[in-house]
């Protein structure tokens, strides 16, 4: 599940809860795409994500390359446990604090 | 999130829970005779087995649990611990503790309860007592020349590897992170660098395909193989390159030669994960030229380092050694030997008894008749050793149902029922296509959109069901969904259109939807007008056939389509059923027999004029062998003709013959090319005596019946016009 909030000064505010794996992301791409703008920084807030695995992992980090690719930057605003533990596994957690890298 | 049964874990499962058994049944072996090294070995190996296997599903408790137990097995191989019954105990109370592990964890992925959890920590503590009262001196298990290269290697441990998964791997039901996991069991992830230059930008991106790649520095005292092995499940997924702690630069070199990434993009790769020192990215450049691409792939390092007295190849020997106690493996092409050697057997058997039969010593008819029983019962277990159950089969579309349906917006359920059905190999391998066809189509075009089903006053969710059964030496296969049903008046007005239904008949139902397996019949226009149902159906129809089965089709408008296929279960014997006519021989399939009788010649004369009998009130058209196969009557029509009564679905015809020779074992040889254009004949045999015998194909003897009368031979019941028969249009 996502709740997209479109800020007023021009940023998306995007909230995912419950699972981020396999299962979801067909269905949260759908629902995530249409509010990329090109115009805003991107606040996405994991805080309330029970489950996430590599496909979960490979979606935000399509998010974050569409953000940054129109000059914009993607934040991560909250990460559950699981999120912090799956990030760490790969060693993406400094991407999404957001630190230059190779991606 | 959903209980994971995807296939793959419930191998695992399955799996597992064999190896518990086998762990079990070695401890009570030891508990007798604890000098017993290789069962001390196969327990070691099930454990092992079993920790390893989990690791890859991510079943972290069973990982954690087994590894202690592993450990305390390792040293029972090594000899540094001694078995006595109280360790026995502790080991038997272990593996039933894995064995609920893996009840709870991963079949119902669950975690255990409190009792559980008590349980394991007594047990936990228990194998801890075992492991610090173990001497530690290096000298009782580590041979001198072992330590100093554990010493070389304690220089370096560090291996490089990359991972490059392909797309499909969330499809087959595998997560990259798992391995991840698993090789942190295996040793320690220094660093790891993940790429996804393989990704398209998000609108085009597929998010159930994955891009991912891993770069990871990776320190372990584990061998090549065993590390390599983690990566078994995925072989076919994934590009796995292990560079040993000891690969040359120039291997290296040959690495970034490999990697999809772009030259540089791939060194940065390599540097960020710390394998490569950024100096030395330049004596890897200068060693490009002269070292093209040596094969680093998976090959073993130069020198594998063993640390421990057991070296790796022979830990897979024994491996495969367990397996093979249950299964052995044996060349397709040695059991189809074996089948044609016991095809000959019953042939020259059969040939033996005829003998026989024309001999007066009671002995010999007695001899013959015990080896021709026992020939039948290897014809019997050769046959049977091809035969695997449809079940496999039939799970794999679970995935197919589940992504289609998912495509479509539809909520569909696929049930299965008798699976363990069994039927030839040959025959499974090639019924999977027009499965996979038929399937489609039924959630395509069978079964409508929730919408449309609750407006319609049916459940949101679709039904489609799979159904296997053995009948009358066949096995039939059933498609069913809870659909639409087919179109009955469109069909009609389309078969008329195409002058596949005369004007002025009026086919059953079921004529009117096989109309549907037609060649041609599913033409654009047809598409539309049957919403696509029919699109190389006919090509469904065509591979059926050619395994010498059948196919055909029931629906309820409203209610839902039935497709039932017919296979027979194997491709190389039948039982047939031995006429003569004239001087030549025809085998009738014996399922396809339903009764025989006498012709007197009373009746032969009226049944001649009028091209049908009454049989117990119903009419049953007739088929002269003589005429139809032009075979010159011998004995001037004074002998007795026979009736072989032979049914295909619901039709009857009756077969004129001279003489009924009984049941016999049919081995089929096909007919050669120049033969193929020969229609009714589903092969021949060779008799006893050395003569030919062609086989009948009866369902196609009366599809061309049928076609050559220009009527349906339908029904018995159906009023004269379907008994045109005659012998006018036959000959």
């Amino acid at each position: 599940m996502a709740i997209v909030n479109q800020c007023p000064e021009g940023g998306v505010n995007w909230v995912i809860d419950g699972e981020l794996t396999i299962y979801t992301v067909a269905e949260l791409k759908a629902e995530l795409l249409p509010s990329l703008a090109p115009n805003g920084d991107v606040e996405v807030d994991l805080a309330l994500v029970n489950e996430i695995d590599s496909a979960g992992v490979q979606l935000l980090l399509a998010l974050r390359q569409a953000v940054t690719a129109c000059g914009n930057a993607l934040h991560m605003k909250g990460a559950s446990p699981a999120v912090r533990d799956a990030l760490q596994l790969c060693n993406l957690a400094h991407v999404f604090d957001g630190h230059a890298s190779l991606i | 999130m959903d209980i994971n049964l995807d296939s793959a874990l419930q191998t695992y499962i399955v799996e597992a829970r064999d190896l518990l058994h086998q762990m079990e049944e070695a401890l009570l072996v030891l508990e007798n005779d604890p000098n017993d090294s290789d069962t001390v070995d196969s327990l070691f190996r099930g454990a092992h087995t079993i920790k390893g296997s989990a690791g890859l599903f991510g079943l972290t408790p069973i990982v954690s649990f087994t590894h202690g137990v592993e450990d305390l097995l390792d040293r029972v191989r090594d000899a540094t611990l001694n078995i006595d019954s109280a360790l026995i105990a502790l080991l038997l109370a272990c593996t039933d503790h894995i064995c609920e592990l893996v009840d709870v964890v991963a079949e119902r992925s669950a975690s255990l309860d409190a009792q559980a959890v008590q349980r394991e920590n007594a047990l936990r503590e228990r194998l801890m007592t075992y492991q610090v009262s173990t001497p530690t001196s290096p000298d009782t298990w580590v041979r001198q020349s072992v330590i100093d290269d554990s010493a070389v290697r304690a220089a370096n441990l560090d291996w490089h590897i990359s991972l490059r998964f392909g797309e499909q791997v969330y499809r087959n039901g595998m997560d990259p992170f798992s391995f991840l996991r698993y090789l942190n069991t295996l040793g320690e992830i220094l660093h790891i660098v993940t790429t996804t230059t393989a990704m398209p930008a998000l609108p085009e991106m597929d998010p159930e395909s994955c891009y991912l790649g891993f770069d990871i520095r990776f320190r372990s005292a584990q061998t090549f193989e065993t590390i390599n092995e983690a990566f078994d499940f995925v072989r076919d997924d994934c590009a796995v390159h292990i560079l040993s702690p000891r690969a040359s630069l120039s291997e290296f070199a040959a690495l970034l030669g490999q990697l999809p990434e772009s030259r540089d993009h791939a060194e940065r790769l390599l540097v960020e994960s710390g394998s490569l020192l950024p100096g030395e990215l330049d004596s890897v450049q200068s060693q490009l030229p002269t070292q093209p691409s040596p094969s680093t792939d998976l090959e073993l390092p130069a020198d594998p380092v063993q640390l421990r007295g057991d070296s790796a190849p022979q830990a897979t020997a024994r491996e495969q050694k367990s397996r093979e106690s249950r299964y052995v493996r044996v060349h397709a092409d040695k059991l189809e030997e074996l089948i044609n050697l016991v095809g000959e057997l019953v042939i020259a058997g059969a040939g033996a008894k005829l003998l026989a039969s024309y001999n007066p010593e009671s002995e010999l008819r007695d001899a013959t008749a015990a080896v021709a029983e026992l020939v039948e019962k290897t014809l019997d277990c050769a046959l049977r050793m091809r035969m695997v159950p449809i079940g496999d089969t039939f799970s794999r579309f679970q995935r197919v149902v589940r992504d289609v349906s998912k495509e479509l917006g539809k909520d569909i359920e696929l049930e299965i029922s008798g699976g363990e059905t069994e039927l030839d190999k040959t025959v499974v391998e090639r019924i999977g296509d027009p499965l996979m066809h038929l399937i489609r189509n039924a959630l395509d075009h069978g079964i409508e959109a929730p919408a449309v089903r609750q407006a319609n006053g049916k459940q949101a969710r679709g039904r489609l069901r799979l159904n296997a059964f053995h009948d009358a030496g066949n096995i039939v296969v059933e498609i069913i969904d809870d659909g639409r049903g087919l179109d009955r008046e469109r069909i009609l007005e389309k078969g008329r259109e195409r002058n596949l239904v005369p004007a002025g008949a009026t086919p059953s139902d079921s004529d009117i939807y096989n109309l549907i397996f037609e060649p041609g019949f599913s033409t654009a226009e047809a598409v539309t007008n049957l919403s696509g149902r029919g699109v190389g159906m006919d090509v469904v129809k065509r591979n059926i056939t050619a395994l010498r089965g059948s196919i055909d089709l029931d629906s309820r408008s409203g209610e839902g389509t039935t497709v039932r296929i017919r296979l027979p279960l194997t491709l190389a014997i039948i039982d047939g059923f031995l006429v003569g006519v004239g001087e030549a021989f025809y085998v009738i399939p014996l399922e396809r027999v339903q009764e025989c009788m006498e012709l007197t010649s009373a009746a032969n004369d009226a049944a001649r004029r009028c091209g049908y009998i009454d049989l117990r009130g119903e009419v049953l058209p007739l088929l002269f062998m003589h005429d139809y196969f032009s075979i010159e009557e011998a004995g001037a029509g004074s002998r007795r003709q026979n009736v072989v009564v032979v049914h295909h679905l619901s039709k009857k015809i009756g077969l004129v013959v001279d003489e009924l020779m009984g049941e016999y074992q049919t081995v089929i040889k096909p007919l050669g090319k120049l033969f193929g254009a020969l229609h009714g004949f589903g092969g021949s045999s060779i008799l006893g005596n050395g003569a030919i015998a062609l086989i009948l194909d009866i369902p196609a003897l009366l599809t061309r019946l049928s076609e050559d009368s220009r009527a349906c031979v339908s029904k018995s019941t159906t009023t004269s016009e379907s008994l045109s028969v005659s012998q006018g249009q036959r000959s």
